[in-house]
């Protein structure tokens, strides 16, 4: 069985140039998908269910190895391999890195990626991220170790900072990953709810360094089934989770690299975990971090104390209400015009990466606002973009 | 009681249910102060101290067993993980095939077993006592860590058969349990039980050569005894098997890194010879013909390991169903071997030929046939590096009769390509076979350590892939921590 992608199948391969053939995965597999000849370990696309169980004790990481195909590799090929085939090119959008196994997640992110226009690659410098180590047959149980109004009491939107705590459970996730969220219960024709996916709103340490846990931003919509949910947990409950998800919208690795960041509300949260990320690891980065984030008003600004103590040397902020009284209405294209200067100066240079997260009604004006700034400092922005994109550095992600 | 999951209520991380079984936790707690005793003694010199980034397990599924953190390794949780145990299992082999696999000892067996048990756990505490000194000439941070995450699980396997001892053979367990932590290797007084295990590991090149060559008789012998009627045995070399595969996991890319990083200075060197040696080494690197030489004395030491051709003790574990052979259950036979018969490497009339011996008793060699299969496989990676780059060089396994303390061979001497030779041919040519002390002196002279994150010494390329997925410039081991 494969996860069918469209009409593509997402393979599992092992790289033959790294395995050393020490059957650990053949062993583990439970339902002998993998098997080997005198020559290389290989994987029965017909057989392998994506349950992820040989990815962590193969001791070589040869086993996290996917492509993208309209029909799977025999076993005769991959025996005669010496090195792994590269990714065919596709029709499809989805034959970019592999954000997910399970088809359902799969085209949840491809929705949140629309706004891209093309296939999302992610940044050259990015770790390799972990993705699927947990799905809905088998969900990794975390708990509740904090749950806070992040909002202002007289305000309307009920967003909250979610912590939850693995434990002694492996979960590796880094900054702009997300997790899946199944709220308990059945819908009213006695299914199970839909998947809900949520950025992930620390760095890949953890709340603290090595905590071990990570938090999430979850804003309280009316009727949400799963977001009500979360938002009551009291601390100590148990939450099922999956993932983690995504393979593109990641923080660049590279010091140097400059990263504007533009949001509304719970977007905000894949930029709380990147921020934290370089004040953590590599506090005095020759790369600049620029926030442009959009509220209605301060008390609706999610993070908004902390944020202000965050130091301006290490991130730039760039704060638009749209909803303040005696106040012209601001939204983030608007910040983004009138910091035209520094904003075209930053991409001219080749290691800007900018990443645009939450609701889809701001990207037609984001994208006007870059084209204006483009066209000022007499830049063509839609052949920029998209080179940009094939380069791994411009990220969309909106809902 | 959840035996996948791990228990951390006692002092001793486990998956046996030990807080219900007081008198193997009384006795394992007894026995862990001097465990720590001889960590600290015979451990990793000099970093007892350092944060190592470590692979700990914290439950034996695949999910949970590989999660990684920074460790001081005297507070490594050293626990007792068995593989979980199979529904109805049977005996697989042997006069018992087929009745239910043994949860007890069976009475009659109670010695071999013991013996079985104590051989392969003296050769884990040793390996570790080899390469103690290696921390300090480490040729980067990822291979000091990998160096550590070897000792460690070393450590962890002790534990596992000191489990085993002390659960099931009451008294004369828990003393050969002590003896594991008083034999030294190397000390002539008080040696580890198998020859190689008392060889020294000098540098770098030894080391991978040792976990690639020697840890891969390891990876055999527990293949063999996972197969054991004996289930507790089984269960825990099974999960010893998936640890064991990190070994030879550093010795094939630790070879094969070096060899990568040879060719290519050879390449850029412009020298096309690789037998122009003293060229070579002044490039600051291992030339090729040195490496086949350390090859040729770390597999001819390990074949020893796998003992005489012919063993009436093998055919006795076997029929008794204590130990199989390699991948038993995978075998298309009858898994009793009576009439069975086996081709043997002999001496007959000053000649090597095949003799056919009866399969029971060649037991030892039908192992050691599967190994060097195995062994001979990752030579074909190694060269396969050395062709890409361009460079005209292949290494190859030398001939069985090579350098052989133990067996039909140990009174001749012969050639890598099994040609037999007089005494004096033999010291004529010894040094070409094998590394000479002036090979070891050279070794040496680059066993410089380095110490900064994302730095490799010169006589080594960089890994293809990160431990853990980490970027190339992660501190796998901060060293100075207090």
């Amino acid at each position: 069985m494969n996860a069918p992608v469209g009409e593509l199948l997402k393979q599992h391969l092992i790289d033959p140039e790294i395995c050393i053939r020490c059957n650990t995965c053949e062993e583990t597999c439970p339902v002998d998908a993998v098997t080997h000849d005198g020559n290389n370990y290989v994987v029965d696309a017909s057989i392998c269910n994506h349950c992820m169980d040989c990815i962590p004790p193969c001791p070589t990481g040869s086993i996290d190895n996917w492509r993208v195909v309209n029909s799977p590799y025999s076993l005769e090929e991959q025996f005669s391999w010496s090195e792994l085939p590269p990714q065919q090119e596709m029709q499809a959008a989805s034959s970019g890195a592999v954000e997910a196994i399970e088809s359902e997640i799969d085209s949840l992110l491809e929705e949140a990626r629309k706004g891209l226009g093309g296939k999302p690659v992610a940044p050259h410098s990015a770790s390799k991220p972990t993705v699927n180590l947990y799905n809905r047959n088998k969900p990794l149980t975390a708990t509740v170790t904090g749950n806070f109004r992040l909002t202002h009491a007289d305000a309307d939107a009920d967003v909250r900072h979610i912590i939850l705590d693995f434990g002694d459970q492996p979960f590796p996730v880094l900054e702009g990953q997300s997790i899946g969220v199944v709220a308990p219960g059945t819908t009213a024709d006695g299914k199970p709810h839909n998947v809900r996916l949520y950025s992930v709103a620390s760095s890949r340490d953890g709340e603290k360094p090595n905590a071990h846990n990570l938090a999430l931003t979850v804003k309280r919509e009316p009727g949400g089934v799963c977001s009500n949910y979360l938002c009551d947990l009291p601390r100590g409950a148990k939450v099922e989770i999956t993932g983690p998800f995504g393979a593109t919208f990641l923080h660049p690795n590279d010091p140097a690299a400059n990263i504007i960041m533009i949001c509304t509300g719970t977007g905000s949260a894949p930029f709380r975990g990147f921020t934290e990320r370089r004040r953590r690891a590599m506090p005095d980065a020759p790369g600049r971090l620029l926030l442009f984030f959009g509220a209605r008003r301060p008390e609706e600004l999610p993070y908004f104390g902390p944020l202000q103590k965050v130091p301006e040397k290490l991130l730039g902020k760039y704060f638009c209400y749209s909803r303040v009284s005696g106040q012209p209405r601001t939204y983030v294209q608007d910040r983004l015009r009138s910091e035209a200067a520094t904003v075209a100066a930053l991409m001219k240079d080749p290691r800007t990466h900018i990443y645009i997260c939450g609701l889809k009604g701001m990207e037609t004006g984001v994208d006007e606002a870059f084209a204006d700034v483009c066209r000022g400092a007499g830049i063509e922005w839609a052949p920029l973009k998209s080179a940009m994109r094939e380069d791994g550095r411009y990220h969309v992600e909106t809902y | 009681m959840n035996y996948v999951n791990v228990d951390y209520s006692t002092k001793i991380p486990n998956n046996v249910n030990l807080v219900e079984d007081r008198q193997v936790l009384k006795a394992l707690e007894g026995w862990h102060p001097g465990y720590l005793d001889w960590w600290q003694d015979m451990g990793p010199e000099g970093f007892q101290e350092s944060l190592v980034y470590l692979r700990t397990a914290v439950s034996v599924d695949p999910k949970g067993w590989a999660k990684f953190d920074y460790v001081r390794m005297p507070e490594y949780r050293w626990g007792v993980l068995l593989a979980p145990q199979e529904e109805g299992r049977q005996v697989n082999f042997g006069e018992h095939k087929g009745e239910k696999a043994w949860q007890e000892v069976p009475g009659e067996y109670r010695a071999m077993l013991r013996r079985l048990i104590v051989i392969q756990g003296d050769t884990e505490p040793a390996s570790v006592e080899q390469q103690r000194h290696l921390g300090k000439t480490a040729p980067s941070l990822y291979d000091m860590r990998n160096l550590f995450q070897v000792n460690v699980e070393e450590g962890r396997h002790l534990w596992a058969m000191v489990y085993l001892l002390q659960k099931y053979f009451g008294r004369d367990g828990r003393e050969e349990a002590d003896e594991l932590l008083r034999r030294r290797s190397g000390d002539p007084d008080s040696p580890r039980m198998l020859g190689a295990f008392n060889e020294k590991t000098p540098d770098w090149l030894s080391f991978f050569m040792f976990t690639y060559f020697t840890d891969r008789d390891g990876k055999m012998q527990l293949e063999a005894l996972a197969q054991s009627g004996f289930d507790p045995l089984s269960r825990s070399c099974r999960f010893m098997l998936t640890e064991e595969a990190h070994h030879m996991f550093v010795g094939e890319t630790g070879v094969g890194r070096v060899l990568q990083r040879t060719c290519e200075a050879m390449k850029a060197a412009g020298i096309e010879d690789p037998n122009e040696i003293e060229k070579v080494r002044a490039l600051g690197v291992i030339d090729l013909p040195t490496v086949q030489k350390k090859l040729n004395m770390h597999y001819s030491l390990t074949l020893d390991l796998f003992g005489s051709e012919i063993s009436t003790n093998a055919a006795n574990f076997y029929n008794a169903g204590l130990k199989g052979r390699f991948q038993e259950t995978k075998i298309d036979d009858d898994h009793r071997l009576t009439n069975a018969t086996y081709p043997v490497a002999k001496l007959v009339d000053g000649k090597i030929k095949m003799v056919d011996e009866p399969a029971l008793t060649a037991l030892n060699m039908r192992l050691r046939d599967d190994y060097s299969e195995d062994c001979a496989k990752g030579v074909e990676r190694w060269n396969k590096v050395i062709e890409k780059v361009g460079v005209n060089f292949r290494l190859d396994l030398p001939h069985t009769a090579f350098h052989r303390q133990i067996g039909e061979f140990r009174n001749i001497e012969a050639s890598p390509k099994g040609e037999i030779l007089s005494d004096s041919e033999w010291s004529k040519q010894r040094d070409n076979f094998l590394p000479s002390a002036s090979d070891g002196d050279f070794i040496n002279s680059l066993m410089q350590p380095e110490a900064e994150a994302g730095k490799y010494a010169g006589w080594i390329a960089p890994p293809r892939v990160g431990i853990d997925n980490k970027p190339g410039d992660f501190e796998y081991v901060k060293i100075e921590h207090s």
